[in-house]
C-alpha cells in the first residue's frame, strides 16, 4: 500500500491505520444506551425494550463506523460478531427467566410448613378456599410425590443399569462389530429418538395386554422410564468402555486372566467414573419426565409405598395436575403455589444430579499420569 | 481374591466366561426385543381404532379425520420451534466454539447443558404462567398491524395461550440440543483449514464461512433433524401452554393441537375405544419421529464415510 511510504502525519502508527480504535465498541455502546433510553422515553420506557433497542443501535453504529473506516470486509466481520454474541445473549434470556420465575414463585411454596413432609391426602378445595379468603396457611405438600418419584426412578434405574451396562459390554467386548452388534447400535440410536409419551404408551399397552386393561402402577411407569433410560446408559457406557486402553486388556490376558474377570476387574474399574456419571445424567434426564408417568402411573393424592399396586404420584405429574386441575377451581392460587414449590424441588434435584455426575467423573477419573 | 490352586479354578473360570458373555448377549437382545415390543404392542392396541366404524371414533368421522388436524398441529408447532431455534442455536454454538474466550467456553458449554437438563414440565409451567402473559400484547400488535397475513389473523388470544407461544417454548427446549451437537461439530473442524484461511488474511467471519460452515453443514442438518424429533414428541410444553381447539391457520388465536399433548390430556381418563384411538395416535407420532431420526442418522453416517475428518 502506498500509505506505508508516505510520512505518517498523525500519532497513530501506519500499521494500525484504517482500524477502529480500541475504545470504539465502548463509545458506541455508551451512545447506543443513551440514544436507546431517549427513544424509549418517547414511546414509554421499559427495561426489556431498552435492551433490544440499544443492542440494535450498537450493532448498526459499530458496523456503520467500521464500514466507513475499515471497509466492507471488516464491517461484515463486525456484523457477524454482533449477531453471534447477540444470539448468545438471546439464548440466555429464557434460562434466566425460567430460573427466576421458579425461584420467585417456588420459594413461598417451599418454605410453607409441612410442604416436604405432608401429602395431599384429604386436602380439598375447602382448605384452599379458606387459605385464600381467610388467610389460613396453605396446607398439603409433596411428600407423596417425592416418595413416588424416588421409587419409580429407583426401579427404572435397577432395570436400566444392568441391561444398559451389559449391552454396552456386549457391544465393546463381544460384538466384534458383527451383524448383531450393528443392529443393536442402530436400534439404540432409534430408541434415543422415541418420544417420551410413546415410551409411556408402550409400557401402558404392554401391561394392558399382559396384566389387564387399565393397569396403572409405579412399576409400569418404571418400565416406561427404562425405555427412555436404557439407550442413554448404553451410549455413555459404550463410549467409556471404548476408551479403556487395549494394553490393559492384553496385559490381563497375558497374565492368564479369563475374559470375564478381565472385564470385571480391569475394564470396568478403569471406566467406572465415566459410567457412573453417565448413569447419573440418565437419572437426571428421566426424573423430570412427565408424560410417560402421566399415562402409566396416573396421579394420586396420598402416599403409595407399593410400586406394584395402585396409582402413584410423582413430582412432575404433581406439578402438571396442580396447574391444570387446581384442587380448588375457584381459587387456583394455593395449587399454583404448591406446583411452583414442587418445580423448585425438582429443579434442585436435577441440578444436584448434574453437578454430582460432573463431580463423580472428576473425582474418580483414572489417574493418567505416571 | 482367594488363593485357590491354579488347576481347580479353571473350570469355574470357563463357566464364568460363558455366563458373562451369555448375560451380555441377552441384554443386547433384550434391547432389540423391547423396541420390537414397542412397535408390536402399539400396533396390537391400536388396531381396534383403525378397524372401528367411523361413527364411534371421537369426532364421528373416522380415525383419519381425527388424526389429520393434530398431525398438522404437531408439524406447525415443530416448524415454529425450528425456525426460531436453528439460527440462534448455530449462533450460540459458534460463540462458544470460536468467539468466546478459551477459559469461558467450557463453562458456557456447561450452561447450555444445564438448559437441556431442566425438565419439560418446568418449561411448560414457565410458558403458561410467565411467557403467555408477557407475550399477549405482542400478539395484539401483530393482529392489528399484520392481520392481513393469514397466520396473524385476529382477534388475538387474550391469554396468550396459542400455538405460537407453544412453539416458542419448544424452541427454548430444542435450542440446547441443536447447540451442543453443532458445537461439537464446529470444534472438529480441521485446525489447519482454519489457520490456512486466517493466514491468507481472512477475517474471523470469512474464516468461519470458508472453513467451518462447509465442514459442518451435514452435522448442522442432522442436529436440526434431531431437534425436530424432540420438538415433535415434546408433550408437556404444549399440553400446559396451548389452549387447544380445532385446526386454525392463525398462530395467535387459541386452537390447534399436537399429537403428544392430545394423548397426555386425554389418556388418564380414557377407556375402551378411546384408549385405542390415542395409542394409534401415539403410533403415528412414533412413525413420524422414527422417520425424522433415521434421516438424521443417515446424514451423520454418510458424512462420516465421506469426510476425511474421522
Amino acid at each position: 500500500m502506498s500509505s506505508t511510504l508516505t510520512p505518517v502525519r498523525s500519532k497513530r502508527s501506519a500499521l494500525t491505520k484504517g482500524q477502529l480504535p480500541k475504545y470504539a465498541p465502548y463509545v458506541v455502546l455508551g451512545l447506543a444506551l443513551i440514544v436507546g433510553a431517549a427513544i424509549l422515553a418517547l414511546i414509554g420506557f421499559n427495561a426489556f425494550g431498552w435492551g433490544i433497542v440499544s443492542a440494535i443501535l450498537f450493532a448498526a453504529g459499530l458496523v456503520g463506523w467500521s464500514a466507513a473506516v475499515e471497509g466492507s470486509r471488516k464491517a461484515k466481520d463486525k456484523l457477524a460478531t454482533c449477531l453471534v454474541v447477540g444470539s448468545f445473549l438471546i439464548a440466555l434470556l429464557p434460562l434466566i427467566s425460567v430460573i427466576w420465575t421458579v425461584l420467585v414463585n417456588g420459594v413461598p411454596g417451599l418454605i410453607a410448613p409441612g410442604f416436604l413432609t405432608s401429602s395431599m391426602n384429604g386436602v380439598t378445595g375447602v382448605y384452599d378456599n379458606k387459605a385464600v379468603e381467610e388467610g389460613a396457611p396453605v396446607i398439603g405438600g409433596i411428600y407423596h410425590a417425592l416418595l413416588g418419584t424416588i421409587q419409580i426412578t429407583l426401579v427404572a434405574t435397577l432395570i436400566s443399569v444392568p441391561v444398559g451396562l451389559l449391552s454396552a459390554i456386549y457391544l465393546v467386548e463381544y460384538g466384534h462389530d458383527g451383524r448383531l452388534a450393528r443392529a443393536i447400535t442402530f436400534f439404540v440410536d432409534v430408541m434415543t429418538g422415541i418420544p417420551s409419551i410413546v415410551a409411556g404408551l408402550f409400557a401402558a399397552a404392554f401391561f394392558f395386554a399382559v396384566v389387564g386393561p387399565g393397569t396403572k402402577t409405579g412399576a409400569v411407569a418404571a418400565v416406561a422410564l427404562s425405555v427412555l433410560m436404557i439407550p442413554v446408559v448404553v451410549r455413555s457406557s459404550e463410549e467409556m468402555l471404548k476408551i479403556v486402553p487395549n494394553e490393559l486388556r492384553e496385559a490381563a490376558y497375558a497374565l492368564g486372566v479369563r475374559k470375564w474377570r478381565t472385564i470385571l476387574k480391569v475394564v470396568i474399574p478403569t471406566a467406572i467414573s465415566g459410567i457412573a456419571s453417565g448413569v447419573t445424567l440418565a437419572i437426571a434426564r428421566v426424573i423430570g419426565e412427565t408424560a410417560p408417568i402421566l399415562v402409566t402411573a396416573g396421579f394420586a393424592t396420598s402416599i403409595n409405598n407399593n410400586v406394584f399396586g395402585g396409582w402413584m404420584a410423582s413430582l412432575p405429574t404433581f406439578i402438571y395436575t396442580q396447574i391444570l386441575n387446581p384442587t380448588s377451581p375457584a381459587n387456583p392460587d394455593p395449587s399454583s403455589q404448591r406446583a411452583w414449590g414442587a418445580a423448585l424441588v425438582l429443579i434442585i434435584l436435577v441440578m444436584v444430579l448434574n453437578l454430582g455426575a460432573r463431580l463423580v467423573a472428576r473425582t474418580f477419573a483414572p489417574k493418567t499420569g505416571r | 481374591m482367594t488363593a485357590t490352586p491354579l488347576t481347580s479354578s479353571q473350570g469355574a473360570g470357563r463357566a464364568g466366561d460363558k455366563i458373562f458373555s451369555g448375560a451380555a448377549l441377552t441384554a443386547g437382545c433384550l434391547i432389540l426385543a423391547v423396541l420390537f415390543g414397542v412397535a408390536l404392542f402399539l400396533v396390537v392396541q391400536a388396531i381396534p381404532a383403525l378397524t372401528a366404524p367411523a361413527a364411534e371414533i371421537q369426532g364421528g368421522e373416522g380415525f383419519f379425520a381425527y388424526i389429520w388436524p393434530i398431525v398438522i398441529g404437531t408439524l406447525i408447532a415443530a416448524t415454529i420451534a425450528l425456525v426460531i431455534a436453528t439460527p440462534i442455536a448455530i449462533g450460540v454454538a459458534l460463540f462458544i466454539s470460536h468467539f468466546a474466550p478459551r477459559g469461558l467456553a467450557s463453562g458456557l458449554g456447561y450452561v447450555v447443558d444445564l438448559l437441556a437438563a431442566i425438565p419439560s414440565v418446568i418449561y411448560g409451567a414457565w410458558g403458561a404462567a410467565f411467557l403467555a402473559k408477557e407475550i399477549s400484547p405482542a400478539y395484539n400488535w401483530l393482529a392489528e398491524n399484520m392481520g392481513w397475513l393469514p397466520i396473524f389473523q385476529g382477534p388475538a388470544s387474550a391469554t396468550g395461550k396459542t400455538i405460537l407461544t407453544a412453539g416458542i417454548v419448544l424452541s427454548v427446549m430444542v435450542l440446547p440440543i441443536i447447540t451442543s451437537l453443532s458445537r461439537e461439530i464446529f470444534l472438529q473442524t480441521p485446525k489447519l483449514h482454519e489457520e490456512a484461511a486466517l493466514a491468507l488474511g481472512a477475517t474471523r467471519w470469512e474464516m468461519i464461512k470458508m472453513s467451518v460452515l462447509p465442514f459442518a453443514r451435514p452435522g448442522i442438518i442432522s442436529a436440526v433433524m434431531l431437534g425436530l424429533g424432540r420438538a415433535l414428541g415434546e408433550t408437556m410444553a404444549v399440553a400446559l401452554v396451548l389452549s387447544s381447539g380445532a385446526l386454525t391457520a392463525s398462530l395467535i388465536t387459541s386452537g390447534n393441537q399436537t399429537i403428544a399433548a392430545e394423548i397426555a390430556l386425554n389418556f388418564p381418563e380414557a377407556s375402551g375405544l378411546k384408549v385405542s384411538t390415542l395409542i394409534a395416535a401415539g403410533l403415528v407420532l412414533f412413525v413420524i419421529t422414527l422417520g425424522v431420526n433415521m434421516i438424521a442418522r443417515w446424514i451423520i453416517t454418510r458424512h462420516k464415510e465421506f469426510s476425511g475428518a474421522n
